[in-house]
């Protein structure tokens, strides 16, 4: 723990590793959290409209709740390729990364999450809301649309920051199937140079950096909505 | 499916145990109930300073609570692996440094329900408790302590489910859990990933999955004693102080 191993850090190499690293950490987790509050959106209409989607997408988010995020990684990583056509399967080593996979399996199980905190924010409007809206003439949709889901969302707005937060930390997950992210660049620069302690200490302060920023812009949206109720 | 169950069943239940360390899904469920007992005691003296009337006393549990939802239980782990030799000056395993970073990352989430529960308690328990003339300390261990821990069973039980999650981590820094042990059934076939990992994840569900189910039973009957005090509390037959007539 010698202050001299700090001296990584000011090879400009190592920088840029790291900040290739925070990258794609950044990229995983903006397009999974973009397709998992959309997929979480589309969920909760399924699981509203009829018994059989409902029971579909019931056993979509108890897989997701029971399975650890590792390991449905693993899944999609090394399972469903092998289960596809031998062509597809050609074509997928070719031109689709590890990264890719990484994606699908968090944003799912994220969006398994996110469909559960959007459907207690529903369920946390009264009823009294809708059968308003409607006794006024407006349609269902447009009841939903106009009442019911802005206020759904605004109860569900902490649950669904944490999700984010739980999410940007899970990146570091796909560490296990080789994507290049914070804590794989972290890793190997600690087994090349044996600088631990720099090595880890640099996506301990990304990491918090980030979490911090969504921890305060959560700790905000709440306090605005209390207010405006 | 069924031929690699037959075959690889045993190492995937408690690995090379007869003839070598325990692993597999038995080591899974050692490591967690380990680091569900061990986290406990964090995580009460947590809740209890964060609860504390004594602001240098709540600031330091939350700066501890916030860092610690803000990292990654996989970093916390390497530090672990790191920090840990330096500190108590041996070799520790992969599978006790793996339950230490877990006694620290839901030291934090378990004192934070713990919490949730000792705020959840009606004021009018610690004032009438105060009143009463008995101090702090025996107002927190005889009357807000037993209430807060019976209401928080279901989400201490939630938290052991989180915990048994967690422990596949414990794979990376190469502990011979079910995790590893369906890695290595992979390596040895490498033709049939789908089938294993389907195990692995069929597994984790049914472990996880009775677990949750058994923590929605508990969270029934806590419910359903805690209306059982407040209808007997409103019901004005049993009540002391009768409404003037």
């Amino acid at each position: 723990m010698s202050l001299q191993s700090f001296e990584v850090l000011a090879d400009p190499e190592v920088q840029r590793l790291f900040l290739r690293g925070f990258g794609t950490t950044l990229r995983l987790f903006v397009t999974s959290a973009a397709c998992a509050y959309l997929l979480g959106a589309l969920l909760v209409v399924l699981r509203m409209s009829g018994r059989i989607p409902s029971a579909l997408v019931s056993a979509f988010v108890e897989y997701h709740r029971n399975v650890p995020s590792i390991v449905q990684i693993f899944v999609w990583y090394f399972g469903v390729p092998q289960m596809l056509p031998a062509p597809w399967h050609a074509w997928m080593n070719a031109h689709v990364g590890a990264l890719f996979f990484a994606v699908i399996a968090l944003s799912l199980n994220a969006a398994a999450y996110i469909s559960e905190d959007l459907r207690s924010g529903i369920r946390a409007v009264s009823t009294g809301q809708l059968e308003a809206a409607r006794a006024l003439g407006l349609s269902y949709v447009k009841a939903m649309q106009l009442v019911v889901v802005p206020q759904a969302i605004r109860a569900a707005a902490p649950a669904l920051i944490s999700q984010a937060l739980g999410l940007l930390k899970a990146t570091s997950l796909a560490l296990a199937i080789g994507v290049n992210e914070l804590m794989y660049v972290a890793r190997q620069l600690d087994g090349e140079t044996y600088a631990t302690f720099p090595s880890y200490l640099t996506p301990t302060l990304i990491y918090l950096a980030c979490t911090l920023t969504l921890m305060f812009v959560g700790s905000r949206l709440e306090r605005a909505a209390s207010r405006s109720r | 499916m069924l031929d690699i169950l037959s075959e690889y069943g045993f190492l995937l239940l408690v690995g090379q145990f007869p003839n070598g360390p325990l692993g597999g899904v038995a080591l899974t469920l050692v490591m967690s109930v380990a680091a569900l007992l061990l986290a406990f005691p964090v995580a009460l003296a947590v809740a209890i300073a964060r609860t504390s009337p004594i602001p240098a006393i709540h600031r330091a549990a939350s700066v501890y609570v916030t860092a610690v939802r803000g990292l990654p239980l996989l970093l916390i782990i390497f530090w672990a692996y790191f920090v840990l030799p330096l500190v108590t000056g041996m070799t520790t395993s992969a599978s006790v440094t793996v339950v230490c970073a877990l006694v620290i990352y839901e030291g934090a989430y378990l004192g934070e329900s713990i919490r949730a529960a000792l705020e959840a308690l009606p004021r009018g328990q610690t004032e009438a408790a105060r009143s009463l003339g008995m101090t702090y300390r025996s107002t927190m261990t005889k009357v807000i302590i037993p209430q807060a821990l019976f209401n928080c069973l279901p989400s201490m039980m939630n938290q052991f489910v989180l915990i048994v999650k967690n422990t596949s981590l414990a794979y990376i820094i190469g502990s011979q859990e079910v995790t590893f042990s369906a890695n290595s059934i992979n390596a040895q076939l490498l033709t049939k990933p789908f089938e294993v990992y389907f195990i692995l994840a069929g597994i984790y569900f049914v472990v996880c999955f009775s677990l949750s189910r058994l923590a929605k039973a508990i969270e029934h009957r806590v419910v359903r004693k805690r209306l059982g005090q407040q209808t007997r509390q409103s019901d004005p037959n049993s009540s002391l102080v009768r409404a003037p007539s």
